[in-house]
């Protein structure tokens, strides 16, 4: 199978479970387009209002952005008066309106997302967003999850990892079958693919 | 969830309860159809009986060396910092559980979804011990607000409406709440938010636990298993050791089946893999404190059993009740113990005893539909039969089940006696072919079909005036008449005859055969199904014929399948020859003689086809029958329900005749819809149950015997 013909799976079967995806130019592009979602965005509601500090402004984590990129995404909030989370997302329980996520790995057969969420801040900018902006290489997309299992077998095998596959946005059919997203984790899931270095 | 012992009538009381429920019943019926649907397709790009076959052989591996890879698991665990616990029993895992609270002083407790937690009753030893323990998966925490257990594998509250949820959640936030499901669903989030930040600890059960790394996956629809996993300090994995893998690569492999399986989801939202202890920012050192219980609660003893170890292969999709047609009528609650369809009513004997098995066991059409799509390759309606039958061995045999395997035995007194009930018949029949009124052992619930008389002369008293020998045959046949032909439905084998006739084929009827066995199976008689399969070889053996033919799809599948199997330590070669010859109407038609003897009405009839559970799934024959309904020339219609269960299942429909009666119902409505007038099967069980119906319902629908609508 081409390269092509993986992404295109990729974006199929991703958008068969409502998972947004956005063909994006590069990083700069994706971090413009990922700021204007948050500022059309409804402002989070916060479950927990006694426990939360709200500032009034929406507020966005991107834990495991490399500094080069996590700076420009700062000139960008600021810029647009959202405030921007590195460390500390526990702090926010009742909730932030947007978790932005450079992602290891895209798996075209499911349309699904690998994470290396080893550190606790990835885990909860992922869980307790109420939008995951999820960033992947297209060169990272493989085919099937089974093929890349030595690639996951070395993530794993790490003492303390935690590694997540993510596809689309959280869900449930518990009552009646009826399909609902956003029963704990995210509301919407958007995907940026950009091209490697 | 109360123990108590329920008595067979309180069981079918709760059986009917469940067949009033409309709302269960619908919710029900419109999954069974989703489902078949979306399997398909989530199955669409892939060869399904050849991933099955890897999923059941990485499991049944797994399962042989369990010892090693929990011993390989263990050590990898304690190296990464993880404490492992081993508990025999459900006790003692409760028990580590509750000893893990309390030293890390963990008063609140938020949990995913766990059958294994389920199993051992985790809940309510923890809260006795007074911690708040509290569920998140949405499903999982409607029934335990309700008190309940789940009602499905992975859609625990699949049997309450949106109301039912309404109300209940208007209880817990003293708040009236619509009942609008995207509503309902925040109410949950809101609710649980909180629960998830002020545990103490969380406790998660694994899908997979690999070995080689000391990996746990998990995987879930809500990310609910991440959040538990994630904010509180401690984390307790509980888990069978059934769930051990040797690496990431086989837990893929079944990641691959086991959504689709489920739901037709091609994988859940999300798989977790946690190698931990992993960081969590409020604990010392900035490390949770992890725990896996292990929990054996018999399945070690299971892996030794040479019937039984495949009950380890199975993955927890909930498949087997999906397709199951009883499922389908009363839901989980009342198809299940803890564990929910055709795998419950096995584990419910290891896991819950006896007590718990002994009615649920025997409600079983034996149809075969969860064999058809269980993930783990398991033989699930024999192992059914096998629990049934050790039950009745430890227990004692109920009268009925061991008369019937004592007539069974001896065919002359088995004939003698259905002779003898043809003329003590005579006074309900009024000289019709149907019994007008049932006779005293059948009771009015059994009303719901109309059912045939016996005849007054067996086809083994008609034989031998209808048939001249041949020369030159084109091949040689002995007929294998099966009990309800012989005694009931003589004219079925009346009409093969002619085309058997028509065909130039010898034809050999052996007197000393005897009723294939089935029935006995059926009741749990394991040691009468294994007599009369060895009568039935001796019978045949002296024929030297080229086929054994039958017009019971039920015989033969279980002389094809059982029977090799029942006498393996008394006849294995005779019985290996005998079952290789078996060979049911329409497939020797189609393979042997042609179709080409058949001519075509001049008459055709819009016609359906049911095909006995034991034709398409006991002999994997779909095409045979439809290839001589084209031929016979009438107009066949395909129907949505050709493939399932008529409801008859032999001693089944006895003994759960309301049950029996809403499948049969389901079907012939089916039939109905689809305007045929003529419907076609290769069974004469079938026959009986779907005219009986047809006629006490004054349905328009003309029930045949495949041999009945050919000319030759």
């Amino acid at each position: 199978m081409s390269e092509k013909k993986i992404i295109s799976e990729f974006v199929e079967k991703a958008s068969m479970v409502s998972a947004i995806v956005h063909g994006v130019t590069g990083m700069e592009d994706a971090l413009e387009k990922t700021i204007q979602i948050c500022r059309e965005k409804l402002p989070c509601e916060n479950l927990m209002p006694a426990d939360s500090n709200s500032s009034g402004k929406k507020n966005l984590a991107a834990p495991n952005m490399d500094e080069f990129h996590y700076g420009k995404l700062q000139m960008l909030c600021e810029k647009h008066g959202i405030t921007l989370i590195k460390e500390g997302v526990r702090n926010f329980p009742g909730g932030i309106d947007m978790g932005v996520t450079m992602m290891d790995y895209g798996i075209a057969e499911t349309g699904t997302l690998v994470l290396n969420s080893d550190s606790e801040e990835t885990r909860l900018a992922t869980m307790l967003c109420e939008t995951h902006v999820a960033i992947v290489d297209k060169a990272h997309i493989r085919k099937t999850a089974l093929e890349m299992s030595d690639e996951l077998n070395e993530m794993t095998v790490k003492p303390s990892s935690y590694t997540a596959f993510i596809t689309g946005a959280s869900r449930t059919a518990d009552i009646e079958r009826v399909l609902a997203l956003g029963v704990h984790g995210p509301l919407e899931l958007h995907i940026m693919l950009i091209e490697g270095d | 969830m109360i123990e108590k012992k329920e008595s067979l009538k309180e069981y079918k009381d709760r059986l009917d309860t469940a067949l009033e429920n409309d709302f269960l019943r619908t919710a029900m019926d419109n999954f069974a159809v989703a489902y078949r649907t979306s399997r398909r397709n989530a199955f669409s790009e892939m060869d399904v009986d050849a991933v099955i076959r890897d999923v059941a052989a990485v499991k049944a591996d797994a399962v042989k060396n369990n010892e090693h890879l929990l011993d390989q698991f263990s050590k990898k665990a304690v190296e990464n910092g993880i404490q492992v616990h081993m508990a025999e029993t459900a006790k003692d895992a409760n028990r580590i559980i509750a000893q893990i609270a309390e030293q890390t002083h963990s008063k609140k407790i938020v949990k995913s979804k766990s059958m294994t937690a389920e199993e051992i009753h985790l809940n309510q030893w923890l809260e006795n011990e007074g911690i708040e323990v509290t569920e998140t998966d949405l499903g999982e925490w409607i029934v335990q607000l309700r008190k309940e257990g789940p009602s499905h594998m992975v859609m625990p509250a699949i049997h309450l409406s949106r109301y039912q949820v309404a109300d209940l959640f208007t209880d817990v936030t003293k708040v009236a709440q619509d009942a609008e499901i995207e509503k309902l669903v925040k109410v949950a989030r809101r609710q649980l938010r909180k629960k998830y930040i002020e545990a103490d600890m969380g406790i998660t059960g694994a899908n997979y636990v690999i070995a080689q790394t000391g990996t746990l996956g998990i995987a879930t629809n809500e990310g609910n298993a991440r959040l538990v996993s994630t904010l509180p300090r401690v984390h307790v994995a509980l888990v069978g050791i059934d769930k051990l893998l040797p690496t990431i690569k086989e837990a893929l492999t079944i990641n691959r089946i086991l959504p689709r399986n489920a739901t037709g989801q091609a994988i859940t939202s999300y798989v977790t893999w946690i190698t931990g202890p992993s960081e969590c920012k409020t604990a010392p050192e900035q490390k949770r404190e992890m725990h896996i219980v292990f929990l054996d609660n018999g399945r070690k003893k299971m892996a030794q059993d040479p019937v039984f170890a495949q009950v380890l292969q199975c993955v927890r999709c909930g498949a087997c009740a999906n397709v199951c047609p009883v499922y389908r009528m009363v839901g989980g609650h009342q198809l299940g113990h803890i564990y929910i369809g055709a795998i419950g009513l096995i584990t419910t004997y290891f896991f819950h005893g006896r007590q718990n098995a002994k009615h649920l066991v025997q409600n079983c059409t034996n149809c075969g539909a969860c064999k058809a799509v269980c993930a783990g390759g398991i033989d699930l309606p024999k192992l059914i039969k096998e629990i049934h039958a050790k039950i009745q061995d430890e227990e004692g045999h109920p009268l009925k089940s061991l008369l019937l395997g004592k007539v069974l035995k001896n065919r002359k007194l088995f004939h003698t006696l259905l002779k003898t009930a043809s003329i003590a018949q005579k006074p309900v029949t009024a000289g019709t072919p149907y019994l007008r009124h049932l006779p005293m052992i059948f009771s009015k619930e059994h009303n719901f079909r109309i059912l045939p008389a016996i005849t007054q002369k067996p086809f083994r008293d008609r034989f031998k005036t209808l048939y001249t020998p041949v020369k030159k045959p084109s091949c040689k046949i002995a007929l294998f008449s099966g009990c309800v032909q012989d005694f009931v439905y003589p004219e079925q084998l009346e009409a093969a005859m002619k085309l058997f006739k028509q065909a130039n084929v010898s034809v050999e009827f052996p007197f000393d055969q005897s009723c294939c066995g089935l029935p006995a199976l059926m009741m749990g008689e394991k040691d009468a199904a294994k007599d009369v399969g060895l009568q039935n070889i001796k019978a045949f053996k002296k024929q030297g014929v080229d086929y054994i033919v039958t017009l019971c799809a039920s015989c033969a599948s279980h002389l094809k399948n059982h029977v090799p199997d029942l006498v393996k330590n008394y006849a294995p070669e005779d019985a290996a020859e005998f079952s290789e010859k078996v060979m049911v109407f329409s497939q020797f038609i189609r393979r042997i003689i042609g179709i080409d003897h058949i001519k075509p009405t001049t008459f055709p009839r819009k016609t359906a086809f049911h095909s006995p559970c034991h034709l398409c799934r006991g002999l994997g024959i779909a095409n045979d029958p439809k290839k001589v309904i084209a031929q016979s020339g009438h107009d066949y219609i395909k129907t949505d329900e050709e493939e399932t269960c008529c409801g008859f299942g032999g001693s089944f429909s006895a003994n759960f005749p309301s049950v029996s009666k809403e499948i049969l119902n389901k079907k012939l409505m089916d039939v109905e819809n689809s305007g045929a007038d003529l419907l076609v099967t290769e069974c004469p069980g079938c026959v009986m149950q779907l005219r009986g119906g047809a006629l006490k319902k004054n349905q328009k629908i003309d029930v045949r015997h495949i041999s009945e609508i050919i000319q030759s």
